[in-house]
């Protein structure tokens, strides 16, 4: 499998090769020694918590601000000499709206463009286009005031895609987004793929990466910590684990000495029994377990790219629900 | 194409979308008309009597009101600064200027967009306000030639504080604070100018600072070639402080937009 992936990496063009970026503001280092390779028509995700550097890597490379130190291409282009050349490869949805609010869809759409120099028949014929691609034809005559956070996102993707750019950068794409919103954002950037498009993509949703992205890099603090496939980055972690939660810390103590190969845990008194998923292992954990013991819940827990966030960036334990964490900690 | 031309459309591009943005959203240009024409009323009908009497209308043998139009032409001038020193600040602190910035669009287009808007809009604006000033018994004695001279001082002043409005925008942290950073210009250094009363009427200070601030050969040279006079040398302070505010504006503009993208 991996030995597949080289060669397919092989083949490929380069769409973006990072080596060493480094990024800081006054003493605070946001970018600590960055190095990526993105193959052409690859979706590539950047995940992490907020404030881990990966807006800045995203400005970075569509030429926005100047890394202190590095070397970078996009599209075969070096930034630091020939970003001109470059904006006119690359599509930029940042993470805020950059939505013109004065003026409705379809001007925004035409505002690019004229700012993109297509000839007017070109530029109105690509714009209805895309109106009716994203479902925003019945507003085009509105302004985006009137606009839910899922077409305004949609808007601002559809003025990305105006100049039929190779590589889309997507800053926190669904950030803010209803589920519903969420779901057709993924299907647009599924269909970029299918165009051969290449995407870089940040995002704080391991779901979002991990259903969206060919390849992730995990980034803490300025660095990335991981980086693969969603099945590698899986892969990396200790595997699945039953984990019982027991009535007090008695029956705590009578469990792990039942299942000395467990880990048990005081504080939330829950074991965890490293597990392979077959039944029969489970049914024996319970017959070892006997009746004696009171166990409040069970729950077979196969690794996801929580586990393997929470894991290679500190934060909480694997199995601690990370679905029930707080905002403030996932972000 | 060459780079100069698709430079130029890029900023013809922004100055449409600037001109359709005050067209969608008017307040602001009601707003720059009405300042001053309040102030014309204001002077013309409530306080113009005794400033009138105090100037010796009877002995020049005009009203007041010859006096005071071109000071609010030059007011009506200025009062486009708060509008465009918002609507910068505005592009700056939204998403859609990083849009812009990743795309192969001139650098300067967005911000010379802004201020070819406030030109085209003063244009308009005077426009409106010399209706009104004419409607309040303004009665100028321009040439045709006189006539053109004074779209030029118009044209020249508000491209003068178009730029600095342009980087009072960039500068300022806050909308609020855009929007302040304009008020010297449309409500102090007019009324310390010989826009209201001349400049030999007031105090040793003020009449010095007066005699040396830009408004003051504006205005001058406007009057004289309203009222038909020969303008003299105050039409080359005028000219020369407008070419100076531009250049200031623009080496601060351009500082600012720089490093506003770091």
């Amino acid at each position: 499998m991996c030995v597949m992936n080289a060669l397919t990496q092989n083949q490929t063009r380069t769409a973006v090769s990072v080596t060493g970026l480094r990024k800081t503001y006054g003493e605070q280092v946001v970018l600590d020694d960055i190095d990526l390779r993105i193959g052409e028509g690859e979706v590539f995700a950047l995940l992490g918590p907020n404030g881990a550097g990966k807006t800045t890597t995203v400005r970075i490379l569509s030429t926005l601000i100047p890394a202190d130190a590095g070397v970078a291409s996009v599209m075969g282009h070096d930034l630091r000499s020939e970003a001109g050349a470059i904006r006119g490869l690359i599509g930029l949805t940042g993470q805020f709206s950059a939505v013109d609010d004065m003026l409705t869809g379809e001007e925004n759409l035409l505002l690019m463009g004229r700012l993109l120099h297509l000839p007017a028949p070109q530029r109105r014929a690509r714009a209805a286009w895309l109106l009716e691609r994203f479902e925003l034809a019945g507003e085009a005559k509105r302004l985006p005031a009137t606009y839910s956070g899922g077409m305004r996102r949609r808007l601002d993707l559809a003025m990305t895609l105006m100049g039929e750019p190779r590589l889309i950068f997507l800053d926190e794409p669904t950030t803010g987004l209803d589920p519903r919103s969420r779901h057709a954002m993924w299907q647009i950037v599924g269909d970029l793929v299918a165009d051969g498009v290449t995407v870089l993509l940040t995002t704080q949703y391991l779901e979002e990466a991990d259903r969206l992205a060919d390849r992730i890099a995990v980034l803490d603090h300025g660095r990335i910590v991981a980086e693969g496939t969603p099945a590698e980055l899986k892969g990396r972690i200790s595997g699945a684990h039953i984990r019982l939660r027991l009535a007090d810390a008695a029956s705590l103590e009578a469990a792990a000495l039942a299942l000395p190969e467990g880990t048990p845990d005081e504080e939330e008194l829950v074991l965890r029994v490293p597990h392979d998923g077959r039944v029969t292992a489970l049914r024996e954990v319970l017959a070892r377990l006997g009746d004696a013991v009171c166990v409040d819940d069970l729950s077979i827990h196969t690794p996801d790219l929580d586990d393997v966030f929470f894991a290679l960036t500190g934060s909480p334990q694997p199995g601690d629900h990370p679905d029930d964490l707080p905002e403030e900690q996932t972000k | 194409m060459n780079s100069m031309t698709l430079s130029f459309q890029d900023a013809l591009t922004m100055l449409g979308r600037e001109l359709k943005h005050t067209l969608r959203y008017p307040l602001m240009l009601v707003a720059s008309i009405l300042t001053p024409v309040v102030m014309l009323l204001l002077f013309v009908y409530i306080l113009g009597g005794p400033i009138g009497h105090g100037l010796g209308d009877a002995a020049r043998s005009a009203p007041y009101v010859d006096f005071l139009a071109p000071g609010i032409l030059l007011m009506t001038v200025a009062a486009g600064s708060s509008s465009t020193a918002i609507t910068v600040h505005t592009d700056m602190t939204g998403g859609i200027i990083d849009r812009f910035r990743a795309m192969a669009v001139g650098r300067g287009a967005l911000l010379t967009g802004h201020v070819g808007g406030y030109v085209v809009r003063t244009i308009l604006t005077c426009t409106v306000v010399t209706g009104v000033a004419l409607l309040a018994g303004f009665r100028p004695h321009a040439t045709v030639a006189g006539w053109f001279a004074v779209i030029g001082i118009v044209v020249a002043f508000s491209f003068a504080l178009a730029w600095l409005s342009v980087a009072l925008g960039l500068v300022t942290k806050s909308v609020a604070g855009a929007n302040s950073s304009t008020l010297p210009l449309l409500f102090l250094l007019p009324f310390l100018s010989s826009a209201f009363v001349p400049a030999g009427s007031m105090p040793a200070g003020v009449r010095w600072f007066s005699a040396h601030q830009p408004f003051t050969p504006v205005v001058d040279t406007l009057r004289a070639l309203l009222t038909g006079a020969p303008a003299g040398s105050a039409a080359y302070v005028a000219l020369a402080w407008c070419g100076g505010i531009a250049l200031a504006g623009y080496l601060w503009a351009r500082a600012a937009f720089i490093r506003g993208s770091r």
